[in-house]
Formats: C-alpha cells, sequence, structure tokens
C-alpha cells in the first residue's frame, strides 16, 4: 500500500466528518479573508450565485450559470475541507493530552500549608506538592524531593523517568502522573502557556500565526491574484472593442459568470487552498516525532539550517563505550589481566563493566569465579577516586587481592600513594590507546600495574553516511566532546564529521554558535542541561530534551520529548519538507495556468469574427479540442475545484523528500510540479470534457 | 533570407557579447571609484562638479535619501523642459521660429524625457526647436540614462554590502555614469555618425525645388550629438519625426549597424559590471544569457513572422514602413533590439509589421523592458525577476529562499510584485479604458483588432518607457498626452522606488556563506528557470489582451480578411 | 532636504552646461570642420543652389525618371513618416493597387507577381533615398522609351545604372541598393 492511500485511511470517519462540518463553518466571510486568494473565489461565488438566481427571478434560468456557481462553492468547501482535515488530525492528537488537562486539581503550598484549588488558578512561582499518583499540574521544576514520574500522556514512553531537585532532571511537565513518592514543583509558566498548551494550539492550528516564508509567499499569490484580477477585467472592455470591430451582433459570450470562472481558475488556488493544511500537517509531523515545537517559525528556521552541533555521546557514538582488548605490560600475561579486569568488574553494571566479563569470558574463557559478598567487597566508582575496583579476602585459594581499575591518572595517583612505582611503559600504552579515539583504564593489583584495557567508543552504525548526505545537502557537522582533542578528532575522523570541539564546556558551545553566525550559518543544535541553556537560546533551532531542565526546556525553540539526540537531523529535514511542499504547489499551481487559458480563451470568442457559420479564427487555440465552449468553460473550473481535493493527501504528507544537494533537488521537483503542472491539466480538462459532454451536463 | 542577412543577425550578436566584457569592466571600475583610462580626461571634472554643486563624494546614503535625492533630481529635470518647451518661442536658436508647445504635449514630453521613455507625441522637425532639443531633451537622454544607471548600481550595492546601512551616494554615481561612461560613447558614436552622413548644424531648413519641380523642404539640426546619446542611453527620442529611420539620422547600413549595437551595448555589459561588483562574472553571464535567450527567441519568431506569406497581398517580407538600405533582416533586428531594451527608436514602422512580429515587440516591453533593457533599468528589472524566480525555485529545494547569500523575505517579494504590477496595471487598464471611449477610438489609425494592437503597444510603450509607437495612433491629443504621462511616471518610479526599497531592505541583511543546499543562480538549469518565469509570467497577465489584438489579427490576415 | 534640493539644482545646472551645450558644440565643431558637407545634409549643388541631398529621396512621377519608393507623405518630410498602415488594413491595399495600376499604365503585361515589392509599398521615412536594383532594372525599358533612347544611349543607361548599384557597405553590412536622386541626375546626361 502506497502512502497516500494510507494516510487517508489514517484519518478515521469522525476526523472526516468533523472536517466536511468545519468547511462549512469556515465559509464567516471573516475566516475567508484570511486567505486572499480563496477570498477572491469567496466572492465569485456569491457573485455567480446571485446572478444564478436573479437570472432565474427573471425566468431565464442557466443551467451552465447555476453549474459554475455551484463549482465555485464546491472550490471554496474543497479548500476549506482540507484546512479542516489537517486540523482534525492535530485536535485528535491533541485530544488525548487535553484528558490529562482537564479538572486537573492542585495541592498548592501556601505558607507550608497545602490548599487545593484548580490548576488552571496556578500562577508562576507557585509551589505545589505532588505524591503518587497526582497529576502534575503544570510545567515546573522539581525543588525538593525525588519521584518517578510517568510521562507517557505526551511522550508515548511507558517507562517512568525520575524526576528530582537540583541536577540537570528537574523539569516537570503539566499533565504528567508521579508514580512514586512526593515532590515539591515550583511552576515555572503561566496556566494557558505550557508545553501542553503551546502544542494544542500549534496542531490544532487555531492559533497558528504565519511563518515568515508563508507570509511571503501569500504576498506573492495575492500579487498573482491581482494580475490576473486586471487580466480578466481588462479582457471585457477588449472584448467589446472586438466585438463591435467584427460588426458581431446578439448577446455577448463574455457574461460576468463567465470572467468570474476565468478569475478562478487563473488565481493560484491549488496552492492557496492548501497553504494552511501544508503548515498545520508539518507542525503535525513534528509532534508525530515526538517533537514540540513553540513556533511554526522553528520549524521553518529548520529548513534552513547549515550547521548542526551534536553532542557525541548518544548521538554520533553508541552511549556506552565496549571494550575490545586487554593490553598487558610486557612481563605480565594477557590472561592476568583480563582475570583481575573481569574480577574488578563483576559488580559494575554499567555496559562497560559488563563489556570486560563478557570479553575475558568469551575470549579467555575466564568463567567470573563466583564470589559473594562474604569474601569480596567491591569499591564502586566515586568521584573523588575515580576509579572502581574490587578486594578479596585471603582464603584457601590465594591471598588478599586488591585490584582497582581507572583513568590513567587516577591509578598513577593511586600507585604512587601506596609508595610503588608507576612503570613508564604503561604510559605509552595509554597514549597509544588514546590517539586511536578511545579511552584507556589502567588495571592495577596490590599496587602494581597490570595493563589497559581498551574501552572503544563505538560509533553508530550508518552515522557517517547521515553525515555525507548531510553534507551534499550543504549542512556541516560539529562534533561536541569532553574528551581530549586526541580521541576526538579520531572519532571525528570515524564518524566522518565536518569539525569538532573536544574538551568542551558549556560556553564553548555558545561561543561556537556565536562565531557560526556571525559568518552567517544557521545554527542548531541539542542540549539538555541548565548550562546548555544560553547556547540553545543562542542557536537558530535550539532543541531542549524533555529530560533536561526547565532552564534547558524554555530556552530552546523545540522541545524533544523521546530525549534522542539524533532528532536534530529529523527535525532539518521536516523543516526542508515543508518549504519544498509550498514551492512545489506553488510551481505547480502557476504551471496549470497555461492550459486553463487554452481552454477558457476560445472558448469565450469562439465566434468573434466568425464568417458565417463557420468558427471564429480564435478557435485554432482550442487545442484540447473541447467539445463546446460551455463544456470547455466548465471542465476548466471543475478541474480547478478537484485538483484542490486531489492534491489534499500531498499536502499533508508533504512532497517526498530526499536528502539531496539543491540542484538535484530542484530539477527533480521541476520535472513533477513544473513539467508535470504543465500537462496534467490538459489531460484533466480534456478527459472532464468528455465525461460532461457524455453525461450532459451541458 | 539570403546567406548574407543570416551572417548579419550573427554578426550582430556576436559583436555584442564579444564587447560586453571589456565595457562591463570599465564600468565596473568607474562604479567602484577605481583607476580607469578615463580617469585622466575627465578626473579633475569630475571633482569641479562636486565642488560646483557642493557635493561630497564620500558621503553615504540611506536608500531614502537616495531615492529623495533621486526624485528631486527628476522632478527639476521634469520642470525645466516643460518650461523651455512652453516659453520656447521667446527663447534663442529658433531658426524656424517654432511656437510655444501646448501644456499637455509639453507635460507628456516633459515625462517622457525625464523618464528615459522619449515617447514622442511630437514631430522633431515641426513642434522643437534647436534650443530646446539641445538643452532640454539631449541633457535628460544623459541624466534619464544616467539615473537608470546609479540605481541598479544602488541596488548592486545592496545585495553585496553585508549588514549595511547605505547604498551609495546618489550623486557620485549620477555624475560618474554620465562623464565616464556616456559622454566618452556619445562622442564617439556621434564622430562616426557624422562621417557617415548624419546631420550637425545649426542652419535653418533647406527650402528646394526637385529634379522634377516639385518643391520640398528639408530638415536639418545638431542631430548626431542627440543621435548618439539617443541611442545608446536607451531614450530613442529621435531628433526627426521618422526616427532612425530618416536617412539624416541613419543614413547608411553601418550607422545602421553601430546604432543597432549602441541600443543594446550598455545594457549588455552591464551585467557583466553586475558579475564583477558581485565578485562573481559567472552571475553576470548567468543573467546577460537569460536576456540573450530571450532576445534570440523573441528575434527568431520576429523574423520568421515578417518572412511568412501574407495572403491579403499575395507576398512574403512586406516592405511596408521599411527602409531599402536597411531590407527587411536589418528592420527586424532593430525592432527586437529596440523594443527588448527600453530604447524605443525605430528604423521601420513598427505599426506595419507582421502582426506576430507587431506582437513580440510589444510582448518585449510587457515583459517589464527586462531583455536587456533600458541602461539600468533593464538589470534592475530583470532582478526583480530573478528574486522572484530564485523565491520560488528556492523553496522548492527545502530553505528560506537566497539570492546571492542575501534571504528573500516578505518585504522583497511584496515590493518585486509592486514592480511588476504597476507596469502592467497602467498597460491593461490604460488600454482596457482607450478601446471603449471616444477619445480613445477616434485616435486610431487602423480598424479591426489591429486598431487594439496599436492601443496596447503605445500603452505597453508608455508603461515599459520605450517611446516606440505603433505611430499611426495620434498621440498628440490631450487624452493621450495626459494618459501616456502618467504611464510613463507609474513605469518609471513605480519600479524605481520598490527596487531601492528592496536594495535598501537587502543590505541590512547578513550574507549566508555558499553550501550545496543553496539554490545555484549561475547554472543553466537557473537561466532555463528564469526565462521561464519570465514568459510564463508576462504570457499569463497579457495573453487574452493579445488573443484579441496581434494573434487573432494574424489569423485573419492568413485569411485574407481587411478592415 | 533642503541641502539636497540645492545639490540637486547645482547638479542639475552643471550636467546642462556640460551635456546641452559643450557636448553639442564641440560635435558641431568637430564635424564642421572635419566633415562640412555631410554635417550640413550633403547637399547636392547646382548653380550654387541646392537642387536636393543625396540623402533625401525626391519625388518622381515622370516615366522619363526612374520612381523612388512610395512615400506616404510625399516625399515632403515636415514631418516624415510612414503610412503606419497594418498588414490587414484595406487602406494600405487600395493603396497598393493604386500604385499597381499606375505601373500597369507603363508595363501593361507585366503579371503583378512580377512587379518589385519596393515599388509597391511605402517606406518608413517618406523620403527614402534608395530602391532596390531590381526595382531598378524593371524600370529601365520605360525610361528608355519614354526618352526614346536608341540602342546606344540604352546601353549607356544600363551601364549607369549598374555604376550606381551599391553592393552592401563594406560587402557585410544592409542591402544592395540604387541612389534614386543621384542615378536620375546622371540620366539626364546621356546623350
Amino acid at each position: 500500500m502506497n502512502t497516500q492511500s494510507k494516510i487517508i485511511l489514517s484519518l478515521n470517519k469522525n476526523i472526516i466528518i468533523q472536517a466536511i462540518k468545519d468547511s462549512f463553518k469556515k465559509l464567516n466571510p471573516k475566516t475567508q479573508l484570511k486567505n486572499p486568494v480563496m477570498f477572491l473565489v469567496f466572492v465569485g461565488a456569491i457573485l455567480t450565485s446571485v446572478i444564478f438566481l436573479k437570472n432565474s427571478f427573471n425566468g431565464q434560468f442557466s443551467g451552465f450559470n447555476m453549474q459554475i456557481a455551484l463549482w465555485l462553492w464546491f472550490t471554496v468547501l474543497f479548500a476549506n475541507f482540507a484546512e479542516a482535515v489537517s486540523e482534525g488530525r492535530g485536535k485528535a492528537q491533541a485530544e488525548s493530552l487535553r484528558k490529562s488537562k482537564t479538572n486537573t486539581k492542585a495541592r498548592k503550598l501556601v505558607n507550608s500549608k497545602e490548599e487545593i484549588v484548580y490548576a488552571t488558578e496556578l500562577k508562576v512561582n507557585d509551589l505545589v506538592v505532588c505524591e503518587t499518583g497526582d497529576i502534575i499540574p503544570g510545567d515546573g521544576e522539581v525543588v525538593e524531593g525525588i519521584s518517578s514520574v510517568d510521562e507517557s500522556a505526551i511522550t508515548g514512553e511507558s517507562a517512568p523517568v525520575i524526576r528530582e531537585s537540583g541536577g540537570d532532571r528537574s523539569a516537570v511537565t503539566g499533565g504528567t502522573k508521579v508514580i512514586s513518592d512526593r515532590i515539591v514543583i515550583k511552576i515555572t509558566s503561566e496556566q494557558g502557556n505550557t508545553f501542553l498548551d503551546r502544542m494544542i494550539a500549534l496542531v490544532e492550528g487555531a492559533k497558528r500565526q504565519k511563518t515568515p516564508n508563508e507570509i511571503a509567499l501569500t504576498i506573492l499569490l495575492s500579487g498573482l491574484s491581482i494580475v490576473f484580477l486586471l487580466a480578466v477585467v481588462t479582457l471585457k472592455p477588449f472584448a467589446i472593442y472586438s466585438e463591435i470591430a467584427s460588426g458581431f451582433k446578439g448577446n455577448s459570450p463574455v457574461t460576468i459568470t463567465i470572467l468570474i470562472a476565468l478569475l478562478v481558475c487563473l488565481i493560484p488556488t491549488t496552492i492557496g487552498g492548501l497553504l494552511s493544511a501544508i503548515g498545520i500537517s508539518g507542525m503535525d509531523r513534528l509532534v508525530k516525532r515526538n517533537i514540540l515545537a513553540k513556533s511554526g517559525k522553528a520549524v521553518e528556521a529548520a529548513g534552513d539550517i547549515d550547521v548542526l552541533l551534536l553532542d557525541k555521546t548518544g548521538t554520533i557514538t553508541l552511549g556506552n563505550r565496549q571494550v575490545t582488548a586487554f593490553l598487558p605490560l610486557k612481563h605480565i600475561s594477557v590472561v592476568k589481566l583480563a582475570e583481575a579486569a573481569q574480577l574488578s568488574s563483576l559488580a559494575d553494571e554499567t555496559p562497560e563493566g559488563r563489556s570486560i566479563v563478557v570479553l575475558a569470558k568469551e575470549t579467555y574463557g575466564l568463567r567470573g569465579i563466583n564470589i559473594t559478598e562474604k569474601d569480596a567487597k567491591f569499591i564502586p566508582f566515586s568521584a573523588q577516586t575515580k576509579m572502581s575496583g574490587v578486594d578479596l579476602r585471603a582464603n584457601g585459594d590465594g591471598a588478599e587481592r586488591r585490584i582497582r581499575k581507572g583513568a590513567a591518572d587516577a591509578i598513577k595517583n593511586y600507585i604512587e600513594s601506596l609508595g610503588e612505582e608507576y612503570p613508564t611503559e604503561i604510559s605509552q600504552i595509554v597514549n597509544e590507546v588514546a590517539q586511536q579515539g578511545s579511552t584507556p583504564l589502567v588495571v592495577a593489583e596490590n599496587g602494581k600495574v597490570l595493563g589497559v584495557i581498551h574501552l572503544k567508543d563505538i560509533v553508530k552504525g550508518g552515522i557517517k553516511e547521515r553525515f555525507e548526505q548531510l553534507r551534499k545537502m550543504g549542512i556541516k557537522t560539529i562534533m561536541i566532546t569532553g574528551d581530549n582533542p586526541l580521541t576526538a578528532v579520531s572519532i571525528a575522523a570515524e564518524a566522518g564529521v565536518d569539525d569538532y570541539i573536544s574538551e568542551a564546556k558549556p560556553e564553548d558551545k555558545l561561543k561556537r554558535i556565536r562565531e557560526e553566525q556571525a559568518k552567517g550559518h544557521l545554527i542548531a543544535m541539542i542540549g539538555d542541561g541548565t548550562n546548555d541553556a544560553p547556547a540553545l537560546a543562542q542557536a537558530d533551532v535550539g532543541v531542549a530534551m524533555n529530560t533536561g531542565t526547565q532552564a534547558a526546556r524554555e530556552a530552546g525553540n523545540m522541545v524533544d520529548l523521546d530525549s534522542n539526540p539524533t532528532k536534530l537531523i529529523e527535525v532539518v529535514e521536516i523543516g526542508k519538507q515543508l518549504l519544498m511542499t509550498r514551492g512545489a504547489l506553488t510551481t505547480f499551481s502557476i504551471a496549470n495556468d497555461i492550459a486553463k487559458y487554452f481552454a477558457i480563451i476560445p472558448a469565450i470568442f469562439a465566434s468573434l469574427y466568425a464568417v458565417g457559420g463557420a468558427k471564429g479564427p480564435l478557435s485554432v487555440l482550442n487545442l484540447m479540442g473541447l467539445v463546446t465552449p460551455e463544456s470547455a468553460i466548465l471542465s476548466a473550473v471543475i478541474f480547478n475545484a478537484l485538483i484542490i481535493i486531489a492534491l489534499i493527501p500531498l499536502a499533508l504528507k508533504g512532497v517526498a523528500y530526499r536528502p539531496m544537494g539543491a540542484a538535484a533537488v530542484l530539477k527533480r521537483n521541476l520535472w513533477i510540479y513544473g513539467f508535470g503542472g504543465l500537462i496534467v491539466p490538459f489531460i484533466g480538462i480534456k478527459l472532464i470534457d468528455i465525461m460532461i459532454n457524455f453525461l450532459r451536463f451541458v | 533570407m539570403t546567406i548574407l542577412e543570416i551572417i548579419q543577425v550573427i554578426l550582430f550578436i556576436a559583436v555584442l557579447i564579444a564587447l560586453t566584457p571589456p565595457l562591463g569592466k570599465f564600468m565596473a571600475k568607474v562604479f567602484n571609484g577605481e583607476k580607469n583610462i578615463m580617469k585622466p580626461v575627465f578626473g579633475g571634472l569630475e571633482n569641479l562638479i562636486y565642488k560646483l554643486s557642493g557635493i561630497k563624494a564620500e558621503e553615504e546614503m540611506k536608500w531614502t535619501t537616495y531615492t529623495w535625492s533621486l526624485l528631486l533630481f527628476n522632478l527639476i529635470g521634469f520642470i525645466v523642459v516643460w518650461l523651455l518647451q512652453a516659453f520656447q518661442h521667446s527663447l534663442p536658436i529658433n531658426p524656424q521660429g517654432l511656437p510655444n508647445v501646448t501644456p499637455a504635449l509639453g507635460f507628456n514630453t516633459a515625462v517622457s524625457f525625464m523618464t528615459n521613455t522619449n515617447w514622442q507625441s511630437y514631430a522633431g522637425e515641426t513642434t522643437l526647436s534647436y534650443f530646446v532639443q539641445m538643452l532640454g531633451l539631449t541633457v535628460q537622454n544623459f541624466v534619464s540614462a544616467a539615473t537608470g544607471i546609479a540605481v541598479v548600481v544602488a541596488l548592486t550595492r545592496g545585495i553585496i554590502r553585508k549588514t549595511a546601512n547605505s547604498i551609495g551616494n546618489f550623486w557620485v554615481d549620477l555624475v560618474r555614469s554620465t562623464l565616464y561612461i556616456l559622454i566618452p560613447l556619445s562622442i564617439l558614436l556621434a564622430v562616426i555618425l557624422v562621417s557617415q552622413g548624419v546631420v550637425q548644424t545649426y542652419s535653418s531648413y533647406a527650402n528646394t525645388t526637385t529634379l522634377e519641380g516639385h518643391s520640398q523642404v528639408i530638415p536639418l539640426g545638431p542631430a548626431a550629438s542627440q543621435i548618439a546619446i539617443k541611442q545608446l542611453g536607451t531614450n530613442g527620442g529621435g531628433f526627426f519625426n521618422a526616427n532612425s529611420a530618416f536617412p539624416y539620422e541613419n543614413p547608411t547600413p553601418f550607422t545602421n549597424f553601430l546604432e543597432m549595437l549602441s541600443i543594446l551595448l550598455i545594457p549588455a555589459a552591464l551585467t557583466y559590471t553586475y558579475g564583477k561588483m558581485v565578485g562573481s562574472t559567472k552571475q553576470g553571464w548567468a543573467i546577460f544569457g537569460a536576456m540573450m535567450f530571450l532576445f534570440i527567441i523573441a528575434l527568431s519568431v520576429s523574423l520568421f513572422a515578417e518572412y511568412s506569406h501574407n495572403a491579403t497581398f499575395n507576398t512574403s517580407g512586406l516592405m511596408e514602413g521599411k527602409e531599402t538600405r536597411f531590407g527587411i533582416t536589418n528592420s527586424v533586428i532593430w525592432s527586437t533590439a529596440t523594443t527588448s531594451a527600453s530604447n524605443g527608436s525605430v528604423n521601420a514602422m513598427h505599426d506595419s509589421l507582421s502582426p506576430l512580429a507587431g506582437m513580440v515587440a510589444m510582448l518585449n516591453m510587457m515583459l517589464g523592458e527586462i531583455i536587456f533593457g533600458g541602461v539600468g533599468a533593464g538589470l534592475y528589472g530583470l532582478l526583480i525577476f530573478v528574486i522572484l524566480t530564485v523565491f520560488i525555485a528556492g523553496l522548492m529545494v527545502g530553505r528560506t529562499p537566497e539570492y546571492l547569500g542575501k534571504k528573500i523575505q516578505a518585504f522583497e517579494v511584496k515590493m518585486a510584485m509592486v514592480a511588476v504590477l504597476a507596469p502592467a496595471f497602467i498597460i491593461l487598464v490604460f488600454s482596457a479604458i482607450s478601446s471603449v471611449i471616444q477619445q480613445g477610438l477616434t485616435s486610431l489609425n487602423n480598424a479591426g483588432p489591429h486598431g487594439l494592437s496599436e492601443i496596447l503597444y503605445d500603452f505597453s510603450s508608455a508603461a515599459g518607457n520605450n517611446g516606440s509607437a505603433f505611430a499611426g495612433l495620434n498621440a498628440n491629443t490631450d487624452f493621450y498626452n495626459i494618459l501616456m504621462g502618467i504611464g510613463m511616471l507609474v513605469g518609471r518610479f513605480g519600479v524605481i522606488i520598490p527596487v531601492l526599497a528592496i536594495a535598501g531592505s537587502m543590505v541590512k541583511k547578513k550574507t549566508s556563506p555558499y553550501s550545496a543546499g543553496i539554490f545555484q543562480t549561475d547554472t543553466v538549469l537557473f537561466i532555463g528557470l528564469l526565462t521561464a518565469i519570465i514568459l510564463i509570467v508576462g504570457a499569463l497577465t497579457f495573453f487574452p489582451a493579445l488573443s484579441l489584438g496581434p494573434v487573432v489579427e494574424h489569423l485573419l490576415m492568413n485569411a485574407g480578411r481587411l478592415f | 532636504m533642503k541641502k539636497n534640493f540645492l545639490i540637486a539644482l547645482r547638479v542639475f545646472l552643471v550636467l546642462t552646461i556640460i551635456t546641452g551645450i559643450i557636448y553639442p558644440l564641440v560635435i558641431t565643431l568637430f564635424a564642421n570642420v572635419i566633415y562640412p558637407g555631410k554635417s550640413k545634409g550633403s547637399m547636392i549643388y547646382k548653380d550654387n543652389k541646392i537642387i536636393g541631398s543625396e540623402l533625401i529621396g525626391q519625388k518622381f512621377t515622370s516615366p522619363e525618371y526612374f520612381w523612388g519608393r512610395p512615400s506616404a507623405i510625399d516625399n515632403n518630410p515636415m514631418p516624415s513618416g510612414g503610412s503606419n498602415l497594418g498588414p490587414t488594413s484595406r487602406k494600405l491595399k487600395n493603396e497598393v493597387q493604386a500604385r499597381i495600376d499606375m505601373i500597369k499604365k507603363y508595363h501593361e503585361n507585366i503579371p503583378i507577381q512580377q512587379i518589385p515589392k519596393d515599388l509597391l509599398f511605402a517606406s518608413a521615412s517618406g523620403v527614402d533615398p534608395d530602391i532596390s536594383p531590381e526595382a531598378a532594372y524593371f524600370q529601365i525599358d520605360r525610361i528608355a522609351k519614354a526618352r526614346k533612347m536608341n540602342m546606344q544611349q540604352k546601353k549607356e543607361l544600363y551601364r549607369l545604372l549598374s555604376e550606381y548599384t551599391r553592393r552592401p557597405q563594406y560587402e557585410l553590412f544592409g542591402m544592395p541598393r540604387v541612389n534614386v536622386f543621384l542615378l536620375n541626375l546622371v540620366i539626364n546626361n546621356i546623350k
């Protein structure tokens, strides 16, 4: 099944029924006035209807005028429908969100006493208490306590997340549910302005503001409409001149109804009718990927991004490193090193630790002695010592063993504090490992260094190709890492990024962003910590992770609910797709006009300058061989209306996006929408003409 | 067409292409204030002019100041030309004793020369004295051309400067264009023209008796100096009524070639200047390419139409309104060149062209005079279309559209649409009015669809600041003089003001660096796209009107119908 | 604003002097010194009286002279111009018919198709000095007959015509042509 039909199927009946109802509601002139192109059609529909009714009243019923008027109304309704459908889809998504919002009560802390109030009454800086089972009443920051929170209502992710005061996991979102413990939250956003509110507003399209490019495009379309208005209005006097010059007698075929029909066919109704649907569904696509944008402007800006600032960990490399080799000192056997490393990692549940145990087992057949708490004391990693390890008591099998593993300088300090010598040979190995972009961990036993564990950063599969594509699209990638320069350069090379910042501090990000912006680049970055906030605010597109701090979320202009750094690339793609869809449909719309001229102009002037009963000379322009003037005009009007409906799926889905350079994309889209736009109406109008003549509509 | 005629077409295009880079390079130096070969000759004079006029050359202007200066200067020019005509009889160098010009005609002529249109409701020989032609018209020929060049230079600065505020100094641009470019080229051309037989004298008209004994008055005058600048400055206003068909304006095939070349010379070279100034001659060639492509299409259609069979006269290649020394081919090259550029001089009577050749000439003007176009005006007009093309196509590559690193946003699109709409409004609305009211219709020389063509052509000429005419239409009535005058004003300043506004808005913007994601504007694809947008916008706007004028006339002509 | 107005006024004055006075005067001076004849209209004198200009076509209607291009202004350039009639003009059709009839008077047996077209259609300036060589040769028999020329004289007529037929200028520009006024001047001298 192709994607188009999937989209149609994914629109459930309710949305469609609602959209049909809304199409009529949107006939309100105030609503129509927002879209100048469709407003012209709206006025045309009214005028043709009035003319039809007036003539009918005077006993001059005209089936042709009636059909024109009807199809003009359809044109307006179809455009309304497109907008209503896209809004409906957004609404459906918002609805579930809204449910969690309504009727929430909050336990507000006033002078250390709890008061029950409605969530809607909360103000910024109010403190509220939430305990197990409570819905968090608004966006805020945990100021006291720790708890697990179910955020599935907004992220769809069922696993609960930890939220605690201080640190980088302090932000909570209104509408999510506390499932353990008790926290005190400081409300940080006004009711009605929470993320949830904004998201609902954006996907529903209710408060949607036009984005900069959309405004520019609307101006272009309005300008074109004025051009066509001039062309059509002045056609009447030119026709009068010509009719006199040709000695034409009788009723002029150039009636107001026909001129309005011509105008509606020429003005860019296709793009005009679908413009807001394209915008809303662009937003919708973001939400589907669990990204909340604070404004449509941000989405559009994403398409312009040409520099991506990416954190190494999680984006470029898998979050965890893995051991790839044990590198013993010369006089130490590799098995001894592996065994010591394995022992020290038995209690280490981190992926690194587990990978050590697994590698030792698989490569050297070390089973891992069953050690109990009685025999061993595990030393967990601490920030002070930067080491972890194990102390084994002496027993029947052997002497006491004190094994430590950690960063080179930490082990060096440790050994020297024991009065032992730190061999120079080990430093060499450590450097070699670091140069390969890996992390060396030194292992020591009873004060003697055994060797080095080679922990490697694993670059994500396919990421290099992804960056290659981005490069083709003209987007530069910059990797940010806390690693030393040696490690950074090697990972940068392996991943294929264009540049990197090593030993990066948060300020470095901000600095780099400013530098790139000064050169005229537009930068996107993703971040989570409070100290990322300035950079997120400075970046043109700042995506904050949902797990991050409230400060980060406020600073960015998008929030990734999945907290997945790779999303940044998708954000850019969605932005580009949005702009492409608008451009493609504009081109299509304008290209359509040529066929419409060839349908209507010869029809209007079929008998001008005609001699006897013969056809007039301008009939040669009837390239499509449309049967009668009436059927020709009606066919063009019907085509013009139907094409809106036909293109709704495209507007909702967006034009096919491919990561290619600008020239290739342009060529492709020009063929499909430019050339296609030229040809399709010739075929379409001809087919409709055959059909309506077959059905004897005229 | 004979082989020689085909060679003449190719030669014309080849010489035009060959002259574009050297002249373009020279002009870039002039506008950047760099050393150039004319500096030793005119450098002192330039400084003297600044001193006499109180101009501070290094003072830069914001777009608003630039625009006001331009408008003021043009206003003064307009008033002076109007007054000179109003008091012509009392002024010197009027050997024929020509009377004062009526206010409506004076208004029309003053507007016409100020706006670089050189629409001539008057007939040179019988209306204007040598004094008015020199001090009024020749001066405007220079400064209106220089005004056009100044505008495009200001726009170019708007595009290339990064986050700046000013777009240059109007007075400096005006003086430099006049002094370094227009005067030297005019002197060169005028001298060659005189050597071929173009008149340059202050004596009164010659009264003669012909060989057969008829009496004949032969008009004379200081024509060469005015003709040189009217060709080079895309002015087009002839010294004599028949313009460059008149032997004293264009005596030999060689002067014809030079005058034809002069029409397109500066507009073509300005594309190279533009490329130089924006730092990529490829960008300039792309624009040149689009212009040349359109020119060749126009020329081919016109030639085909002129050489096609005419059923009424059972002949092909109608010589009506054409001169023997030029023949059909050179008449058609000229008619295409003069309407492509907003020159408006003629060496054949356009009213008598075949319907389709007439339509091409009309369409060249309707497209906005951007196929080379007026000096400066053609390039800034084309850049308007570049902006529209970049906007539509740029969206299709998925970025906010950019041109040379500058974002094209709502304001630019709005101004570009104003610049496209202003002339289109004049052409369609004024033609529509004239085609149904008595004041409009009584002036017609031809009946049937050709009459409508006359009206359409003449308002296209006014709005495009072209100045050529389907001259059968008697435009010297109060109705046409005033309507045409308004048309020329709107067609000129309705484009210049938005263009300068765009310059002012673009100059403030950041320039984004080049990347593979950016839509390139120096490729063949872009040239194709640009021409397509120009043709489609033009065709869509004017197709209905044209179908009732030249199109139906062509079909009727083939059927042998007469009106 | 006021400052700019004053500047505008002063620049205008200075440029008027340069382009409106100095420039044309310099060109005139140059022209009158180097090309005194051409700059004053390429006049042809007879007995110190101007009898016409080499560049301005004259009206010829009598059968003894070569006829030039038809003129919409009767070869009287005050002002100059063409007919401005379009290709579907009935008036043009009638005018052409009148010219055909006129020619037919002297060239009875010539089919219309063989009449050179430049003798039927009016020029752009109304004073086109030239006709095509075909149009000139077409008229030779008529002139010879009207002037009652003998074989020798007619041969001389042919010779003069061929002498006065100009090839494209510099073999490259324009069309071959014959200057009617100059040719008519010399055929009067045929003895």
